[in-house]
């Protein structure tokens, strides 16, 4: 057992093969939505309808991907997901940017020059992220109405922002408070100002937290679902609404082949920046919860 | 008026007064260190000349101009932190002329003060590492190039040694003395170590509670110090403080103290004016240097009274031995020399030099001048 | 402050700088958030039905709130949603994240493994769990092929089981997310005490137990925070597994509060509904931010 001699804690061998043993079954239970729903994805829908879900395709398709991709009936138009997918890239790319950039001006400001009551500025800003968005619906569905934003990717872009400054604040306040004030006093004997201290000295330093903070903001506007379907359901809407279009239809055969095509191609932006970036997407996900 | 002015400066945050009415003239090319434990306001006054921490009364000026309220870029100092504060993502040449860059000094200028300052420091090799690829010894001296580099009128020195280890910090210290001789530019410099406040200042204050307790050289804090917290702060081993009672005998003043055998014993004051002190009470400043066998003792010393006690403990530390003894029903300390002959729980022939002694009134615990 | 009059211009530019560049921000959350709120509370005092009218009506929509069935359901249902989607998220993420701690070769792989769903939408685990759990196709349907053909798993279309679906598809979503909290926890303690407990005697069970578990407790407090902040607000898994049915099965404030608002046209019902929605909400999350941020000075 020399491999478990040098760990804190002894277990043994029969405790070790159980703890695999669970570790493995459960690694499946969350594999095997994903597994099934890429399997079934280049079925015909015969062999989904009249067969097993776990068994691999005997004929292999691509027709549900190019179906989902661009000719299914999503709402009452044959586009397929295509427009809605950049109608969420037309959102998210704006919305993190701005978001992102704000956050970081703030938490700039909240930890490097202090004054009375930024702790419980910074607590409102925070608390505004975990409040249940229903108690903004209404009155934000009659200002973009106000502003002409309503069903349009602008009005989704400002509500994003709006609700991502919190997190990207906290992400940003919490990583410059652990960078040293002296830099800051440096820079300011060395005559730099404000913006200067804030572009030459803390930006230079800020990639780690940059990454998480655009990944969480990017996963966050993508996955949303509530604004989307609230403000711009139609021809502007996002992703995730277009997709539940897509699944709920109740207008002829379900094909569930097509379905599972546009759920993966819902997924597979968030799912490639996991894959990519995953360390920081935990860093970002135990940001947001536990003291930083 | 100094070249340095502080006038009365006070601190407060919110309704907490931290610095309270703080006076220093600090003359052109003097280096003086403010030293004190933490907490003692020492890093705040550093801050409010530097101009990162403002002035809530009072007044600091510099070469005759003011600087209440004058931004810390314009007040023609230099600071040197503790930490250093390199900026991580700059060469050690960037950092060196960030603040002639953001002072708009054209390029070649900025070239030339760095070439001389690397010269100066002998950092030369150094220019394009990053400060994460320097030793901290290094570090230090880029943090002084990219002070010196400003020819500033005022250097500030925030515990600058704080952060090496022990053999370097002694190098660096005599470094930064030679450097001051050198360039005989103003300093302050702030530290809680004691020592390097005695070995670098011209003048030191002593600070503790937010109040300058003494302001002097180091040999006046040293040999007389104002009050028991400087005469503590000050020196390592501390000063021995022992209750005594002052007597007069053959019109002479004495101490009389209780050896560790019970037995009474008198020592006489080099200060005459002790007799007003007459019957009462004191506290005895004995140095522990000021207590050695008797080859140890000082050819020049005037008053030297012989003592016998018993020893202590005896710690022998190499260059001298420190030995304890119990002395007016207190631990005292003395230092003799390393090869003296002493025997831990033995009666040992001790020798006391009075002209160091200082006494205190144990009320105001001021010094009887 | 009397000497800010003979401030240089560099000086004055830095006390207001920086207020100046944190307003707009804050002006944004202060209108978009706040005073939101503040116009929501309002409304769930006013007649409004299908747009905002200002007809003052006291508690009136409260009073109706509170006798409506179809509120009473979907607050039981977020009561057994949200406490087992809490106690089974905790218990299979600490499981996990303790196993995982034990040395496990293939560490790197499986962590990843155990957190993706959390980089999914819930539109899309609601997508691939209704089809799963669909009798007619989906886990039952294979059983049934693979001849186990007494096999029964219809809770999605049972009006009384409809609402575990919903914990088994969240649990799968976050369940990861609380073991990389808890593991997060349990790489954070000191080895030495773990080595002074095994030189006591302890087993690994009262290792874990006494010692490890009860050093957690942060990791336990953040975990039921997040946790019952994501149950309360819940929607978007609800609208895409369920529909909030069979019938009113799967209902829950937060889709109850859509459907009166924007469908029944009871809007005062319905900014009701998300009045006490936020309070709950605030009931968990202030006390938690407001010791986070005091900790933090």
């Amino acid at each position: 057992m020399s491999s478990v001699q040098t760990q804190s804690v002894q277990t043994g061998r029969i405790t070790r093969k159980f703890i695999y043993l669970f570790l493995l079954l459960m690694a499946l239970f969350y594999l095997l939505p994903f597994f099934i729903m890429v399997v079934n994805s280049v079925k015909p829908l015969s062999e989904i309808t009249g067969g097993n879900m776990m068994a691999l395709p005997e004929v292999f398709t691509i027709e549900p991907w190019l179906a989902a991709w661009s000719t299914a009936q999503v709402g009452v138009e044959p586009t397929g997901l295509r427009p809605y997918f950049w109608n969420s890239i037309k959102m998210v790319v704006p919305a993190v940017a701005i978001s992102t950039v704000l956050g970081a001006i703030n938490g700039y400001i909240l930890t490097k020059w202090r004054f009375k009551y930024d702790t419980i500025l910074f607590g409102l800003m925070l608390f505004s992220c975990f409040i249940p968005f229903q108690i903004v619906l209404i009155p934000m569905a009659r200002i973009l109405g106000i502003l002409g934003l309503s069903g349009s990717t602008y009005g989704l872009i400002l509500v994003h922002v709006v609700y991502g400054i919190g997190f990207s604040t906290l992400y940003f306040r919490n990583y410059y408070a652990a960078f040293p004030t002296e830099l800051v006093r440096a820079a300011q004997i060395d005559g730099a100002g404000f913006f200067q201290i804030f572009y030459r000295i803390l930006m230079p330093s800020s990639g780690p937290i940059t990454v998480v903070c655009v990944i969480w903001q990017f996963t966050n506007i993508w996955n949303d679902f509530l604004f989307g379907a609230s403000f711009a359901s139609g021809s502007g809407a996002p992703m995730t609404v277009a997709l539940n279009n897509l699944v709920q239809s109740s207008t002829g055969v379900k094909e569930y082949n097509v379905h599972f095509a546009g759920a993966i191609l819902a997924a597979l932006p968030t799912l490639l920046v996991y894959i990519v970036a995953g360390r920081y997407f935990v860093r970002g996900l135990m940001a947001g919860s536990v003291k930083g | 008026m100094g070249f340095l002015d502080i006038k009365n400066a006070t601190k407060s945050y919110g309704n907490v007064e931290v610095l309270h009415n703080v006076d220093i003239a600090v003359e052109e090319g003097e280096f003086l260190v403010l030293v004190g434990p933490s907490g003692c306001g020492k890093s705040t006054l550093l801050n409010m000349i530097a101009g990162l921490e403002d002035i809530t009364s009072g007044e600091i000026a510099i070469n005759d101009r003011v600087m209440n309220g004058v931004h810390p870029s314009n007040r023609n100092i230099a600071m040197v932190f503790q930490s250093y504060a390199l900026y991580p993502n700059m060469t050690v040449a960037k950092n060196i002329t960030f603040g002639l860059e953001m002072h708009k000094v054209p390029k070649p200028e900025r070239d030339e003060a760095l070439q001389s300052v690397s010269k100066l420091l002998q950092i030369e090799q150094l220019l394009d590492r990053k400060p994460g690829q320097l030793s901290g010894g290094q570090r230090q001296r880029v943090a002084m190039g990219r002070a010196l580099v400003r020819n500033p009128d005022v250097f500030l020195f925030d515990e600058p040694l704080s952060n090496l280890d022990a053999k370097l910090r002694v190098d660096m210290r005599t470094e930064i003395k030679k450097l001051h001789e050198k360039l005989k530019t103003t300093i302050v410099y702030v530290t809680h170590d004691q020592i390097e406040a005695m070995t670098l200042s011209t003048r030191i204050a002593v600070m503790y509670n937010g109040y300058v307790q003494q302001l002097g050289t180091p040999k006046e804090i040293y040999d007389t110090p104002e009050n028991l917290f400087v005469a503590t702060f000050m020196g390592s081993p501390a000063m021995n403080i022992l209750p005594a009672s002052v007597v007069v005998k053959d019109g002479l003043p004495h101490a009389e103290i209780t050896t560790s055998e019970g037995q009474s014993a008198l020592l006489p004051f080099n200060q005459e004016n002790m007799s007003d002190w007459a019957g009462k009470d004191i506290l005895l400043g004995i140095r522990p240097e000021a207590i050695t066998d008797p080859d140890g003792v000082d050819r020049k010393s005037k008053t030297v009274v012989p003592i016998s006690n018993r020893v202590g403990v005896t710690e022998p530390a190499g260059a001298d031995t420190f030995a304890t003894m119990e002395l007016a029903g207190k631990d005292c300390i003395s230092r003799m020399r390393a090869d003296a002959d002493i025997t831990t729980g033995e009666i040992f022939d001790f020798v006391i030099n009075m002209d160091k002694a200082v006494a205190f009134d144990p009320q105001s615990e001021m010094r009887i001048k | 402050m009397y000497h800010v009059s003979k401030s240089d211009f560099k000086t004055r530019l830095q006390t207001w700088l920086p207020k100046l560049v944190l307003s707009p921000s804050l002006a944004m959350v202060l209108i978009f958030v706040y005073g939101f709120i503040l116009f929501t509370v309002y409304l769930s005092f006013t007649d409004s039905r299908i747009l905002p009218s200002y007809g003052w009506v006291g508690w009136e929509n409260y009073n109706k709130l509170w006798r409506l069935s179809h509120w009473e359901i979907s607050l039981k249902n977020l009561g057994i949603y949200a406490s087992l989607y809490i106690a089974i998220c905790t218990a299979i993420g600490l499981t996990l994240a303790i196993f995982l701690d034990q040395k496990i070769r293939g560490e790197g792989i499986l962590r990843p493994i155990y957190l993706y769903p959390m980089a999914l939408s819930f539109i899309v685990t609601g997508t691939a769990w209704k089809w799963f759990l669909d009798p007619g196709i989906g886990l039952e349907h294979t059983m049934h092929l693979w001849g186990w053909e007494s096999f029964e798993f219809g809770w999605i279309k049972d009006r009384n089981l409809a609402i575990y679906t919903l914990v088994l598809a969240a649990v799968w979503q976050s369940s990861g997310f609380v073991m990389a909290m808890f593991l997060a926890g349990l790489r954070g303690i000191d080895s030495e005490i773990m080595k002074a407990a095994q030189i006591d005697g302890a087993s690994n069970w009262n290792l874990y137990r006494r010692i490890v578990i009860p050093l957690l407790r942060p990791a336990f407090l953040s975990a039921f925070v997040i946790l019952a902040h994501l149950a309360i607000k819940s929607y978007d898994l609800v609208i895409a597994l369920t529909g909030g049915g069979p019938g009113r099965a799967t209902e829950l404030p937060a889709t109850f509060m859509y459907s009166y608002t924007f469908t029944r046209n009871q809007m005062g019902i319905g900014a009701s509904s998300a009045v006490i929605m936020l309070m709950t909400i605030a009931a968990i999350m202030v006390p938690y931010l407001y010791a986070e941020l005091r900790e933090k000075k």
